[in-house]
């Protein structure tokens, strides 16, 4: 099929590093970190922003990253799955997460896991309400959300201890 | 399957200036990119027909809140985020702070704005209603100017607008209301959380001594477009709020709108979702029910 765009070069920071790619404008941000970047801690689930699979920060805000064009990105600071831990020690939600049995298949888990420290980072102490809607566009097919939702509430205790 | 990638452009104008020009250079040649969040999915599911689009998510003037004593005027880049985080819009519109915070979850509302979802068209759009029940007014920009049109007239059928192929959804006015008024908002669909609507329904009222005074009426998903329901609102305007006035209107408004069979619903489901979303929306306004 003919191409119409040439690939440009885009220079975005991801979990602190500048990046630099050759991508056509519209090709999804999720694809250009996962093939070309190699960071496939982002899952692809529904391709269609509605299960939050493919969860990642840009510029301090969760986006799903298969509904973001990579020509939107250019200056932006992104942030993925793989650098919410420092060095060794995984962030308190990670934690929560193992320590709660929060992951089955593990494909959810990314999402769930930015969703979730985007939830606490705005509102350290939320209620119930507040993380049920803080989650509320991530789907698990496996765990029934009730141990994410005790993830959730144990990353908050830790954190506050 | 997914659209062929490398057939698409997106280009970033450095500013409104130049994105009007680019519009007006080749009418109907590019058109805007904002969120992302409609025309990423037509990507997806191959169905994103149009090939040139103007990436204008960086344009700095078409976001931001503007409070004046006449009405409040928002970018039309203002996301779902920033309208339910406003405390003005919470207070004075309660209405469109709902349908932000039901519209997807959080990810969609760090990216969906406003405008996109008056330009996108769709009749199942959630904002809409509350838009139409507000008296919103749309500001259109081009290279020849800016011109404000009422946005109950700017949907003329399915996913037809009134807009030009050079112009701009540039800003959203809302009109002051009384503080007094009582709002009403539900949209109903398969869950809770990231639904598409079956039937959506916007109300305001005032209520004086026992007669409606003020009352504005619209729904989404019933009609090929967002409906303002004028004449159930004209058998209700003024008539004593009782079970005959309860009766009639739920007659008129099953003349007025229009719904169908799709993917999301049936024409019966909607037809009497909406009558009892009506009813009770009405019998809300009695003195007793507060």
């Amino acid at each position: 099929m003919e191409s119409a765009s040439n690939k440009i070069k885009i220079a975005f920071a991801v979990n602190g590093r500048t990046q630099s790619v050759e991508a056509y404008p519209m090709e999804r941000l999720l694809d250009v970190l996962r093939e070309q970047l190699n960071l496939t801690g982002t899952k692809e689930g529904c391709g269609e922003g509605e299960c939050g699979a493919c969860t990642v920060v840009i510029d301090g805000q969760i986006v799903n990253s298969c509904l973001v064009p990579v020509g939107q990105v250019a200056g932006a600071s992104i942030k993925t799955i793989e650098g919410i831990a420092s060095g060794q020690q995984l962030h308190a939600v990670q934690q929560a997460f193992i320590d709660c049995g929060g992951a089955q298949c593990g494909i959810c888990t990314p999402g769930m896991v930015m969703a979730a420290m985007d939830l606490l980072e705005r509102n350290p102490n939320p209620t119930e309400a507040d993380i049920r809607t803080g989650l509320a566009g991530n789907l698990c097919r496996c765990t029934g959300y009730m141990k994410i939702f005790d993830s959730v509430v144990r990353a908050c205790q830790n954190e506050s201890s | 399957m997914r659209g062929y990638v490398p057939s698409y452009k997106l280009i970033s104008p450095a500013s409104l200036a130049d994105a009007l020009a680019a519009l007006a250079r080749e009418p109907g040649d590019w058109q805007p990119f904002a969120g992302g969040t409609d025309l990423m999915v037509l990507l997806e599911s191959g169905k994103l027909s149009h090939k040139n689009y103007l990436n204008i998510w960086n344009l700095s003037e078409l976001r931001g809140i503007e409070v004046s004593g006449a009405g409040i005027t928002i970018g039309a880049l203002t996301t779902y985020t920033e309208v339910q985080s406003n405390p003005i819009l919470r207070r004075e519109f309660p209405m469109l702070c709902q349908a932000a915070s039901e519209t997807g979850g959080l990810a969609i509302q760090n990216r969906g704005t406003l405008g996109g979802n008056i330009a996108n068209a769709s009749p199942a759009a959630d904002s809409p209603p509350a838009l139409l029940v507000y008296n919103a007014e749309l500001e259109l920009l081009s290279v020849r100017g800016s011109r404000w049109v009422p946005y109950q007239s700017f949907h003329t059928g399915y996913k037809q607008t009134t807009m030009q192929p050079d112009e701009l959804l540039a800003r959203i006015r809302l009109p002051r209301v009384w503080p007094d008024l009582n709002h009403y908002y539900r949209k109903v669909g398969t869950r809770k959380a990231q639904a598409i609507s079956k039937v959506c329904f916007a109300a305001t009222a005032r209520m004086d001594e026992g007669i409606i005074g003020v009352i504005r009426i619209a729904l989404g998903s019933v009609a090929p477009v967002p409906l303002r329901c004028r004449k159930t609102e004209e058998v209700l305007q003024g008539a004593m709020l009782n079970d005959s006035t309860i009766e009639k209107a739920r007659a008129e408004l099953a003349r007025e709108i229009v719904p169908i069979d799709d993917i999301r619903s049936t024409k019966n489901y909607r037809l009497r979702v909406s009558l009892n979303l009506l009813e009770d929306f009405l019998r809300g306004l009695a003195p007793d029910s507060a």
